[in-house]
């Protein structure tokens, strides 16, 4: 999920840079040294899930997995996310340089939110709570990232709002199926390897 | 997984310092983000042309990235020229295409395209890692890059783990559908993907140790800034400040 270069107005790619630099400065703090292989192997991981296509009705769509990031890094998000999104811009010019700041926000800041909304719920609840939770936190995640992208796309300018719309209905089903897996995952994880799941 | 697709090659934007790149293009890429003016964008997006012939790649390959880029452009064609209002220009039933709609989606079109082609010759023609040392020099937080340096470096090993399981998949005739079984196998795929992931972090951790990890890196060979880096940063930014006094002129 991200917009690409040359759309956005100076301001909002500008706000965006700043946001996200706080994000990664408070990520980067809370990323000892000692935590650096991990954040990053499990940042290929979910660069690799990101590659998977998932059949929705007639079409594919590939999986963005906010959601889960955020539950199983919290603040590390940002800094996950900035790798993958610099990498991306690097080799395959999705998104883009001048975009970083704006495309990590609208990714990381939801995975945040989603952490501190449900990794509670995850981890302390009996099997149901965690499936709902989980279903929450995939689902939200992206519905956030949905929002904030139009937000960006309406402070460049109004003109935007016919795209916007087309925009957040297509996220509608992204955000059931992205629900569903980060749902089972997370019930998944907790089994196998509670220690996984922040909280 | 063969990923850097551009850095092989032996032209004069192969041979360029990394750091001067970064420093090149990052007010370059900045400067046609914030361009007002098509005329402007259009010079930038020639510019940016010259700047394939210098890093000699494929245009097959160029313009086969510029191809999949521009189908989200595509997506804004369809609909910002009747979303603006002005003069209207030609009607598609109760729809007009506006002269400002379609000035706004041709200035994103060429800026779009002209920062796609300039950080595929720029900073495509480098190999990852030496851009992540680059970085280092650039006092980018050693941290962000160490992440970055790993994240890289285990993108290949973990898509082989993943290509391993698709294929445990496949022999178990799973035949991907929309249904919450589909979903549930996928979910634990990538559960598993982030045990092993996780558990082969902590091994590579442990490995760093014995070998005497501080927090460091110890870097052995070092970039050597030639007479040409210089006078092209300096071409570079000479351009740029062409650029804006254009666009603003």
């Amino acid at each position: 999920m991200h917009i690409s270069e040359g759309v956005l107005s100076p301001a909002i790619l500008l706000t965006g840079a700043l946001l996200s630099s706080g994000g990664v400065a408070i990520g980067l703090k809370k990323m000892d040294f000692s935590k650096i292989p991990e954040v990053a192997v499990l940042s290929s991981a979910f660069f690799v899930a990101s590659l998977i296509h998932v059949p929705i009705g007639p079409v594919n769509a590939h999986l963005v997995l906010n959601g889960l990031v955020g539950l199983l890094l919290g603040w590390m998000a940002f800094p996950s996310i900035l790798v993958a999104l610099f990498l991306q811009a690097l080799l395959f010019q999705y998104g883009g340089l001048t975009t970083l700041g704006v495309n990590t926000f609208i990714m990381a800041a939801p995975a945040v939110i989603i952490y501190y909304l449900f990794s509670i719920p995850i981890k302390r609840g009996n099997s149901t709570i965690t499936l709902i939770s989980g279903f929450l936190g995939g689902a939200l995640g992206i519905g956030f990232s949905s929002v904030l992208m139009s937000l960006s796309l309406l402070g460049t300018g109004e003109e935007f709002i016919s795209l916007i719309k087309v925009v957040i209905v297509a996220h509608i089903p992204v955000m059931i199926v992205e629900g569903l897996i980060t749902a089972f995952c997370v019930a998944f994880l907790k089994k196998l390897k509670p220690e996984l799941v922040k909280a | 997984m063969h990923l850097e697709e551009f850095a092989e090659g032996d032209s004069f934007f192969h041979k360029l310092d990394p750091r001067i790149k970064f420093l090149t293009i990052t007010p370059s890429v900045c400067i046609i983000a914030i361009m007002k003016s098509i005329e402007t964008s259009l010079i930038a997006l020639l510019l940016c042309f010259v700047s394939v012939a210098f890093a000699k790649i494929s245009f097959k390959k160029l313009f086969l990235r510029l191809l999949s880029v521009n189908l989200f452009i595509l997506l804004l064609w369809i609909f910002l020229p009747f979303s603006f209002t002005g003069e209207a220009i030609f009607d598609v039933g109760p729809y007009s295409a506006t002269k400002e709609g379609i000035y706004k989606a041709s200035l994103i079109t060429l800026k779009s395209n002209a920062i796609v082609i300039i950080t595929i010759t720029f900073l495509g023609t480098s190999q990852i890692f030496s851009l992540a040392h680059a970085l280092i020099d650039l006092k980018v937080p050693k941290k962000l890059v160490l992440l970055f340096f790993f994240f890289y470096r285990y993108i290949a090993v973990i898509h082989d783990e993943y290509i391993r399981m698709k294929k445990a998949l496949l022999i178990r005739n799973f035949k991907p559908s929309s249904n919450l079984h589909t979903y549930k196998t996928l979910a634990y795929s990538i559960g598993m993907l982030i045990i092993k992931s996780f558990d082969r972090s902590q091994r590579i951790y442990n490995a760093m140790l014995c070998r005497g990890f501080k927090n460091n890196f110890p870097i052995m060979s070092h970039f050597q800034i030639r007479s040409s880096d210089i006078t092209f940063g300096i071409i570079i930014l000479l351009i740029v400040s062409l650029l804006i006094v254009f666009d603003y002129g």
